[in-house]
């Protein structure tokens, strides 16, 4: 082991996932690297195709290995996973790092029972019997939060309601006490009443396994919740990172401006309109030359030139440990935040 | 669950009543609006050579003066408790289920059809374990491995076997397995399971394995299709994501979910075959029920007709009545929806 005793617990190094089309590559993961440490929770927000969930999958080692092309580097406590081979990252899946998805309907087997899934869940990384595994699968439930559990264990996903199934679709990715926990879009599917208690429901879970927690989400509100640390991803790429207080007190990247600015605050008075951000997420097979943001970004003009033709580097920025991609200079962007785009979000 | 069991079944009894009325309504009732009359029928039983008087006779014996509804109702009474024939010979006690006397032998159609019912069902049964176990793994293998030349292979011969008529490749096979390579029997040389196993095996290995080819076929693209589908359905990604083996993941997950629209086209293909594989049967000269349909219609023998095509509908109705029953078993959402 060549690592040093300071390398985190979850560390991602130039992580690049691209899918071999008939339309040419679609890159939708472009050199991603972040670190994360048990307890501590990292948000990683973007619009639809930024790469949120093609990282996580990237992650979990779960992709069609006939047209993904996966490289770089994932170490997980120690172990890399990304040249490992598939029998051992399958041991890990579901056991040292596990995964919660967007909508627990489709997520979960129609055909199965709540607690079937999850002493499968269980018994495929712990040789026991079904009474053990099917105790440990009544006792998760009552863990999450699902009255009755020895009951409901034999109810199935259709027989659950939207947030009891989101409950039981985290009790089946806890039941093996996961170190590290990715949530896609945990609550994107639920009432907005039902998403509240699951973030909290996860958040108390959390501290409680002292697991890392990749929160992958476009909704800021959730990271707000949940994150120490936010990552902002754009086109397959991060143009953001910092803790949550730096993204959403110091933000820097026109980008993240932007999500802030067409984010509803409830907080707000006044609020009359979002403001959204023009154009569209760009293709991941044709991405736009220079800043992958140029096309979209209001301060562009500002780089004189140097926003459509050079890639920006991702480097260091106003807050501590806070980078961002941007042909700015730091002061300029400081201005820009303070003077220019904070009152506008506070007077809208 | 019992209520849907009840309900299912009483439906299934009323459509067999439904069917039984429109079948006998279409041989006995279309015949005479296009003009026959109930003497033309008599003459069926008694023959040309009879006078007018005996031919009148016993087509009052017969009925064959009374309202359709009438002559249904006594028909049916026959199927269910038995009926008395009166053919000028003295009255004959037919037991039920009676479906009265063929036109031609003056034999019961009952014990006729009991008699080919095994020779059917040896058929189908053995046809329906090959083309299962062909088409199923060809079709998740197919679909595992798209766009592999395996697959292309896979479906290019399966469109083939779908395309190809079964009085084509059974009289293809039969030319050079029974008859070049004297592999296989030949046609007509079926043998009672009761009787001789081997001689059984060998008359309808063929017979199966030509019926089994166009369904094999068939089952292997819908299994494939059910299979791309349900692989990419987010409960799979879900099911990988908790570490399971692949095998697991493609089985107990995947073809599981996929095995369910099979299940209904299955029991609907094989109620259908139960009721005869026309022209397997033909091809090959078994004495089954598809057979007896075949020689029934030709001569004209209504009481055959009848009795092999309510028979037939009897197959259908039950079949679906068991994959209605089944798809409670396998879909809980079915069971307690």
């Amino acid at each position: 082991m060549t690592q040093s005793v300071t390398q985190p617990f979850l560390e991602v190094k130039d992580l690049k996932v691209h899918f071999n089309t008939d339309d040419g590559v679609v890159r939708s993961v472009d050199g991603l690297t972040f670190g994360l440490e048990r307890g501590r929770t990292l948000g990683i927000v973007g619009e639809s195709g930024s790469g949120k969930s093609v990282t996580s999958l990237g992650i979990m080692g779960i992709y069609n290995k006939r047209n993904a092309d996966v490289t770089g580097e994932i170490w997980l406590d120690g172990q890399e996973l990304v040249n490992a081979s598939p029998e051992s990252v399958r041991k890990l899946r579901g056991n040292k790092l596990a995964m919660i998805f967007q909508d627990p309907l489709s997520a979960m087997h129609p055909y199965y029972s709540v607690g079937k899934q999850i002493i499968e869940a269980y018994q495929v990384h712990h040789n026991v019997s079904n009474q053990v595994a099917r105790k440990h699968a009544v006792d998760m439930l009552g863990r999450v939060g699902i009255p009755q559990p020895e009951r409901r264990v034999d109810d199935y996903p259709h027989q659950f309601s939207g947030g009891m199934r989101q409950r039981a679709m985290i009790a089946m990715a806890l039941v093996n006490d996961p170190q590290l926990l990715i949530a896609d879009e945990p609550t994107t599917a639920l009432d907005v009443t039902v998403q509240a208690q699951i973030l909290d429901l996860m958040h108390t879970l959390q501290e409680e396994f002292n697991s890392a927690l990749i929160v992958i989400t476009h909704d800021l509100g959730v990271v707000a919740e949940l994150a120490d640390d936010v990552l902002v991803m754009y086109g397959g790429r991060c143009v953001e990172f910092g803790s949550a207080t730096t993204i959403f007190d110091r933000p820097e990247h026109p980008y993240t401006w932007g999500l802030l600015g067409s984010m509803p605050r409830m907080d707000r008075p006044n609020l009359e309109r979002l403001v959204p951000i023009p154009g569209l997420p760009p293709s991941l097979i044709n991405l736009p030359t220079g800043c992958h943001f140029h096309p979209r970004c209001a301060y562009e003009p500002r780089t004189g030139g140097l926003g459509s033709t050079v890639t920006p580097e991702l480097t260091r920025a106003g807050g501590t440990n806070h980078l961002v991609r941007c042909h700015l200079p730091t002061e300029e962007r400081q201005r820009i935040w303070a003077q220019e785009v904070k009152p506008k979000l506070e007077a809208s | 669950m019992i209520t849907y069991v009840i309900r299912r079944l009483l439906a299934a009894v009323v459509l067999l009543f439904v069917i039984s009325a429109a079948t006998f309504a279409i041989f006995y009732l279309i015949p005479r609006l296009a003009g026959s009359s109930p003497e033309t029928l008599a003459t069926r039983y008694v023959g040309r050579a009879a006078t007018p008087e005996t031919v009148n006779l016993i087509a009052h014996r017969l009925g064959f003066y009374d309202p359709v509804w009438l002559q249904y109702g006594r028909w049916i009474k026959g199927v269910l408790v038995g009926a008395e024939y009166d053919y000028g010979a003295g009255v004959e006690h037919c037991p039920a289920p009676c479906f009265g006397y063929s036109f031609i032998t003056r034999q019961p159609v009952w014990p006729d059809l009991l008699e080919r019912l095994p020779v059917t069902l040896s058929l189908a049964l053995g046809a329906a374990v090959l083309w299962l176990f062909f088409g199923l793994t060809t079709g998740v293998i197919s679909a595992l491995r798209r766009g592999s030349m395996l697959d292309r292979a896979a479906m290019g011969v399966s469109l083939a076997g779908v395309s190809l008529p079964i009085f084509f490749t059974g009289m293809i096979a039969l030319t050079i397995f029974s008859y070049r390579l004297q592999w296989t029997a030949p046609g007509g040389t079926y043998t009672p399971f009761t009787e001789n196993p081997a001689a059984w095996f060998y008359a309808l290995l063929l017979p199966w394995l030509v019926l089994a080819l166009q369904f094999s076929a068939q089952y292997a693209r819908l299994t494939r299709a059910g299979m791309l589908e349900t692989m990419g359905e987010d409960y799979i990604r879900t099911a990988r994501a908790k570490g399971l083996r692949e095998r697991d993941v493609t089985v107990k997950h995947g073809l599981r979910a996929a095995l369910t629209p099979i299940l209904t086209i299955f029991g609907l293909d094989f109620g259908l075959l139960l009721g005869g594989a026309v022209i397997t049967e033909s091809v090959f000269s078994l004495p089954g029920l598809g057979k007896y349909a075949v020689d029934a219609i030709t001569t004209n023998d209504l009481p055959k007709v009848l009795g092999v095509t309510l028979m037939a509908a009897f197959f259908v109705v039950v079949a679906n009545l068991v994959v209605d029953l089944l798809y409670a078993v396998v879909d809980p959402r079915v069971r307690l929806g």
